[in-house]
């Protein structure tokens, strides 16, 4: 059993502690918020116990790991006490605004030696999974370039602000959104380097981007785009899809299907010369409790795991994450024709 | 229940396997006949019951079926409540408060918060009743026999112990629309054994029960060991995996489960429609052969 609690129950919080109330190995001793009706509702209808603020529930709940999924401008602080409190963390993505206080964390967690995990899920869907290993068995030979696309509709219209419209709180489109396919292919390609151009549109909101397009390039010279886009909505929800192109052949993958093409015969077990395609329920592992998509219960169950020393600490460490950061730093700071 | 129910989730631009097919369905099925007349070739083979989550474009399809009372005299829809990507794009949008303030009819939420915070749980129960009328008033003259709670909410609840707010669904349905209360979930092993616990008994729950073990929580033997185990009256959703198995296993492997009262499906056009209403009812037949 490993004792978790869970600091910020908005809409990854609860949804976090969904699967941690139904995981088998976890018992949840505290939930903090600073919603009174939030609390209020769970006090009501669950079982868990509820603080307004994280150091009482620490004292009080005494927790082997806890889950932070606050707005991100809170991350690095909550994340500095936790890790001082020998806790290990799981923290939702993006995983710091500022990149040195990020490093410091790195750091901290690696003496500490805890646990540490950023929410990055799209590494436990089975397709970006299945792409993974074709790429680093080498069999679509050596990458030369990769386009990454994310579109969704996030913001449509003008209207009411929250913390997702404000920059420094970490809202916006290259932070909530375009983190998640700057740290795919970061996984699946190369770490990325060097940032070419980028333009930062606001479509509709007032004083954060609603689309990102930036030309990248990986330390290897892998060149490569994003497109990235929460404000197209002919898409009912977050769609990633990446291109990856190599000398023998070429990938194109989302979460629910990959498309392989072989230029030739060698090529791994169960795929063949030309075009592959392959769904999500081939590679989908059943998991105990299934809300919205199994990665969500996969990456909790591997994080769970590595507390429990079954598994090494090895997918979206803290480390892997200030990787993301740093480039979300430099794309941000590109000069740009931002017109905000 | 009838033993076949046509779904919607293609008319809506779902699909669990493709984005890309998702977003074509999405084209296809623009115009609100187009709906209707997929809705109309599904009756011609026999199929008595659309299950449809309130979704906003329902409205309008519930006002046509309601203009042809004659055509539709037999038909049933079983709605399933909340169209959830509604609520989860208001609270990205709004906040949980402002997400509640623009859903919860009238200025209930409003009025409340105003007189200080004094929430006690029938106030909570209330707020919940008032959403699910607001739902429900597009199938106002429509016969809705079952009504379903949408997996996200049921496995929502189910993951933080709201078992109180299950029944409160359950008797809420059951009472105001003399309706039987449906749950759809991903983790039926783990759904009948908490409502059970409240009081709940063989209920009526559509999960995912397909021969690939695709979006089966807790693995297929443990779905195969409670449906011959336990009283549940199970509608059996994704049969086809999404539409990538071959149908005919897919078929004869849910029609020979027990305690599979219904299969639900959705397809857009007239040939796989009438493929897996003859193969549902091709082995229906073979299994009931077989038990005489």
């Amino acid at each position: 059993m490993v004792r978790v609690a869970l600091i910020g129950a908005g809409k990854m919080g609860i949804s976090h502690l969904a699967i941690l109330g139904a995981h088998a190995d976890v018992e949840l001793v505290g939930v903090v918020d600073t919603s009174k009706i939030v609390t209020d509702v769970l006090q009501k209808y669950s079982s868990f116990k509820c603080f307004d603020n994280a150091t009482k529930m620490l004292e009080v709940a005494k927790p082997d790991a806890v889950f932070v999924a606050t707005p991100t401008k809170y991350h690095a602080s909550l994340v500095r006490e936790l890790l001082a409190n020998g806790k290990h963390v799981f923290v939702e993505k993006p995983f710091c605004i500022g990149v040195d206080e990020g490093n410091n964390l790195v750091q901290l967690s690696k003496q500490q030696k805890l646990i540490n995990q950023v929410g990055y899920h799209n590494k436990f869907i089975g397709t970006f999974e299945e792409a993974h290993n074709i790429i680093s068995s080498n069999a679509i030979g050596d990458v030369l370039h990769f386009s990454g696309e994310m579109n969704g509709p996030v913001v449509v219209k003008r209207k009411e602000e929250t913390w997702r419209s404000k920059p420094d709180e970490g809202g916006g489109c290259l932070m909530d959104y375009a983190a998640h396919i700057i740290d795919l292919i970061n996984y699946l390609v190369a770490p990325i380097s060097k940032v070419h151009g980028v333009i930062l549109k606001s479509f509709y909101s007032q004083s954060v981007d609603d689309a990102v397009f930036a030309l990248l390039e990986s330390n290897n010279n892998i060149s490569g785009t994003i497109h990235v886009n929460w404000s197209d909505e002919t898409y009912r929800k977050m769609s990633t899809t990446l291109t990856i192109i190599g000398t023998k052949g070429k990938i194109i993958v989302d979460s629910t299907e990959l498309k392989v093409y072989f230029k030739d015969a060698d090529c791994p077990a169960g795929y063949t010369k030309g075009w592959n395609i392959k769904h999500i329920n081939e590679f989908a592992e059943p998991v105990d409790f299934y809300l919205r998509g199994e990665e969500y219960s996969a990456q909790i169950d591997y994080f769970i795991n590595a507390v429990l020393g079954k598994v090494p600490n090895a997918v979206n460490t803290f480390e892997s994450a200030w990787q993301t950061d740093k480039i979300i730093h430099q794309i941000k700071n590109y000069k740009t024709n931002y017109n905000g | 229940m009838d033993r076949i129910l046509f779904g919607d989730n293609q008319f809506f631009g779902v699909n669990h396997v493709s984005d890309e097919k998702s977003r074509a369905q999405a084209i296809k099925f623009k115009e609100d006949t187009s709906i209707l007349k997929t809705i109309d070739i599904a009756i011609a083979e026999g199929v008595k019951t659309f299950m449809c989550t309130t979704h906003e474009r329902m409205i309008q399809i519930c006002i046509l079926i309601k203009q042809d009372a004659t055509k539709y005299n037999n038909f049933n829809i079983y709605p399933c409540l909340p169209y959830a990507h509604k609520y989860a794009n208001a609270v990205t949008e709004l906040g949980v408060i402002g997400a509640l303030k623009q859903y919860v009819p009238g200025n209930f939420f409003g009025s409340l918060l105003k007189g200080g915070f004094a929430f006690v749980s029938k106030d909570y129960i209330s707020m919940m009743q008032l959403m699910i009328d607001a739902e429900m008033k597009m199938f106002n003259g429509i016969k809705t026999p079952v009504i379903f709670l949408q997996n996200v909410i049921t496995d929502l609840l189910l993951g933080l112990g709201m078992k109180d707010l299950l029944k409160a669904y359950y008797d809420y349905v059951t009472k105001k629309y003399n309706a039987q209360a449906g749950f759809i979930t991903m983790n039926m092993p783990m759904l009948l054994s908490v409502l059970e616990s409240v009081g709940i008994h063989n209920p009526i729950i559509c999960a995912s029960i397909n021969i690939d073990g695709f979006r089966m929580s807790g693995g297929k033997q443990l779905y195969e060991q409670t449906l011959e185990t336990k009283a549940v009256r199970a509608i059996a959703m994704q049969v086809l995996s999404g539409g990538v198995t071959p149908p005919k296993q897919a078929i004869e492997y849910v029609c020979s489960l027990p305690n599979v009262e219904s299969i639900l499906f959705g397809a857009s056009s007239r040939g796989n429609i009438q493929e897996t209403v003859s193969l549902i009812r091709h082995f229906d037949k073979k299994m009931h052969l077989a038990a005489v």
